[in-house]
């Protein structure tokens, strides 16, 4: 399998390699469960999360993932840096990239931005955090940890998306993930929140949210901003948006027993999703998160040349019990000399 | 009998007079065209042309040269030479300066510039409206007796419909021609490429076909009424093709030009968030592109103009949605429209006819020919020729091409401006 030099998106992953990724993110789980969550995978290694847009999740996750590692870790939101005087997007990345970290941690409202920036930036590993209505593939790398949770595997299954599919990084690169790992997408939003020729990645496309539920596997629930609503008349009302797309228990139930609800998050209660789904048995939201922090260390320790160490973490997971007991001990003694 | 420049042996190709033959061409010391045929005499100069052709220097009706007010990016000097290494002896510049070309000040000192500069015809296209705002009419009588040779808003369509049917009927009254940049802006507002399958794999906003062809078919009705010479810029799309063709066919006087990135190249190019391959209209799709080159097949699109667009490489360093709109045209027109005769879709005469005499007699230009008399503006070129696009090696001051490291077939040997060689052997003679 391909190293990775930089994480864009799903578009340039080989299956192998994005399975690689959901494998070792799997082995990751449990250290964020110890009572003390540190490994020295990363240790001596810097990473830079650089965030030109509002985020909390997936900023967070990204932080704690590398310092769990035992990297160090800086975090830079537009409202602190440069860019507020003038700097150049690419000046930010140089400048940044001048200080020698390993990893630039990117998030920014315009597509392409990772592939412009390491144009630019040598020695450094660039990760998508989120790049305009691109690619965010780790959101999707985590979306697959939590379906392998429960699934095993995701071929075959029918993951039904719904929202505003047409400004969403999260659909895009599950649209491409659902066609390199075999499970099929049914996409669900009125015309005017649909890409133009969506068509094209496979998909099955609905307008009837009650139409597409049948036989979904898991549901998808997007975010929706109201900004759509006013600046771009996307949709008449909350109200009527609530109506045709929220998800609700009938419409739950009408997905077949055992569908999975997913939300990428922040969830708008009352909007996309109805509270008492939001938090049922069946949400898996919450997983989603904390696996967020799985899939982000093994996102950086695969970047970080952390390939050795990497497995190390996976055969690790493969022992006892009592050897991971072992090797908190051992984490411990690491720390406390 | 001596003259003081001859040049011999070329392929002659002078479309407005239908000829087609090698012969030789010779130039007086008034720098005019004294003779074609075959010259058998004394001369102070000579040109050596054999397997190449020799044609009227060439004319573009549309491009920027960004003086006034933008000069990082280009001037008249730099964009004159840009010309002359692309075989391009007259061009019409587009009105988007700053100050805007909506004052007979501006339009004069932009004509004194070219002039000064001495290598290439500069011709201002007058603004339609003041400040290019969409809102006023611009002083066109006056505009054009200072040196307009047309009239248009480019950069920016006339979005108001009542703006446009009133700049409609009144150039049409004095026989102004009015130029649009046909684009939609409630369509295509936040857009960067072409909407389709490419721009919803980038997750880039795009602008939908429809933003230029339904403004072009409004246009087409408000012309229709105000029996107007209405011109469209850069025509890319399928539709605007069909609606022009059907207006044509109505008898109306209704004309359009193409450039040559969007009758060679699709939105395909832009994969990768190529910002140089970022323009407005933008690049669209294969079908689109098959139905510009039957528009310049069957002559519904009478020219072929860049859109030469320089930007400074800052304009451009950011990510496709916020990079400025445009690429650079003039060094790379002739051999992109050579592709044209290669694939059979034009002769060469048709070819070059749509960047010599039919810009001239859309425009009222004199130029575009080797008529006897006429200044010897004259290209000579080997069609055969390749070379690769090196950005960094354009005369423009804009690096911004879509060809970068690509192979080109077809290259400018020579450029002469009234019979003086401004153009050789890969050298501006300023």
């Amino acid at each position: 399998m391909q190293a990775m030099q930089h994480l864009f998106g799903i578009a340039d992953l080989e299956p192998e390699q994005i399975e690689y990724l959901v494998n070792l993110g799997h082995s990751f789980i449990d250290i964020n469960r110890r009572p003390l969550k540190k490994a020295p995978t990363l240790r001596g290694k810097t990473i830079i999360n650089l965030f030109f847009e509002n985020s909390t999740r997936t900023r967070t996750s990204f932080e704690l993932a590398g310092k769990r590692l035992s990297a160090d870790v800086i975090n830079i939101s537009a409202s602190t840096s440069a860019t507020k005087k003038g700097e150049t997007l690419l000046d930010t990345g140089m400048t940044l990239a001048a200080m020698q970290p390993h990893v630039l941690v990117i998030r920014h409202s315009v597509a392409g931005t990772c592939e412009f920036l390491a144009d630019y930036l040598d020695n450094t590993a660039i990760v998508n955090a989120g790049d305009g209505a691109h690619e965010h593939p780790t959101q999707i790398l985590t979306d697959l940890l939590t379906l392998k949770q429960t699934w095993g595997s995701p071929k075959g299954k029918v993951i039904t998306m719904v929202g505003d599919i047409a400004h969403s990084r999260v659909a895009r690169s599950h649209l491409l993930a659902a066609k390199k790992l075999g499970y099929q997408m049914r996409v669900v939003a009125p015309k005017t929140l649909l890409p133009a020729e969506i068509e094209r990645y496979g998909c099955e496309v609905y307008h009837d949210f009650d139409a597409a539920l049948p036989g979904s596997d898991a549901v998808y629930m997007l975010r929706v901003q109201t900004e759509r609503l006013t600046d771009n008349c996307c949709f008449p009302s909350i109200r009527e948006y609530h109506e045709a797309y929220g998800l609700n228990r009938t419409r739950l139930k009408a997905a077949g027993e055992g569908a999975l609800v997913l939300h990428p998050g922040p969830m708008n209660r009352g909007v996309e999703i109805a509270t008492d789904v939001a938090d049922s048995v069946h949400s898996h939201v919450l997983a989603q998160v904390e696996h967020g922090v799985a899939i982000r260390m093994a996102v950086l320790a695969a970047l970080c040349g952390g390939h050795e160490q990497a497995h190390d973490e996976a055969a690790r997971k493969r022992r006892t019990k009592r050897a991971m007991e072992e090797d908190a001990m051992q984490s411990k003694e690491g720390l406390w000399p | 009998m001596t003259i003081a420049l001859l040049i011999s042996g070329g392929r002659v190709i002078d479309p407005a007079n239908a000829i087609d033959e090698i012969c030789d061409i010779w130039i007086d010391a008034n720098g005019s065209i004294a003779g074609i045929g075959s010259f058998d005499g004394e001369a102070d100069q000579h040109i050596d042309a054999s397997g190449q052709i020799v044609c009227p220097g060439l004319i573009d009706m549309h491009v920027h040269l960004r003086e006034p007010g933008q000069e990082w990016k280009e001037d008249i000097e730099s964009g004159s030479r840009a010309a002359v290494a692309g075989g391009v002896t007259s061009m019409c510049c587009m009105p988007n300066t700053g100050p805007h070309i909506d004052h007979a000040g501006v339009v004069r000192q932009i004509i004194e510039r070219g002039h000064q500069v001495g290598l290439c015809n500069v011709h201002p296209i007058g603004a339609v409206t003041k400040n290019l705002d969409g809102k006023e009419l611009t002083e066109m009588r006056e505009l054009s007796r200072a040196g307009c040779v047309a009239f248009s808003d480019d950069g920016m369509p006339i979005w108001h419909a009542g703006v446009m049917r009133k700049a409609l009927e009144y150039a049409s009254s004095f026989g102004f021609m009015v130029i649009q940049h046909a684009e939609e802006l409630n369509l295509t507002r936040g857009g960067a490429i072409n909407e389709g399958w490419v721009s919803t794999q980038l997750g880039v906003t795009g602008m939908p076909v429809e933003g230029e062809d339904s403004m072009i078919a409004r246009d087409i009705m408000l012309a229709r009424r105000a029996d107007a010479r209405y011109h469209v810029a850069h025509i890319s799309s399928q539709g605007g093709v069909a609606l022009i063709r059907a207006a044509q066919a109505e008898g109306l006087n209704v004309t359009t030009e193409a450039a040559p990135h969007h009758f060679a190249l699709t939105e395909e190019e832009v994969l990768g968030f190529n910002v140089d391959a970022k323009m407005s209209p933008p690049l669209r799709t294969e079908a689109d592109r098959l139905a510009v080159m039957e528009g310049l097949r069957d002559g519904t699109i009478a020219v072929i103009a860049t859109d030469h667009a320089p930007h400074h490489e800052d304009d451009k360093r950011c990510g496709l949605s916020c990079a400025a709109f445009g690429i650079v045209g003039l060094e790379t027109m002739l051999p992109v429209s050579l592709e044209l005769v290669r694939n059979g879709i034009l002769s060469m005469s048709d070819m070059l006819a749509k960047m010599t005499c039919n810009p001239a007699r859309l425009l009222d230009l004199d130029a575009g020919t080797l008529s006897l008399g006429a200044a010897a503006d004259i290209t000579i070129f080997n069609p055969d020729s390749s070379w690769v696009v090196d950005r960094n090696k354009l005369v423009s001051k804009g690096k911004n091409t879509p060809w970068h490291g690509k192979e080109l077939t077809g290259q400018v040997t020579t450029t002469l401006k009234a019979g003086r060689v401004v153009f050789a052997e890969g050298c501006v003679h300023g």
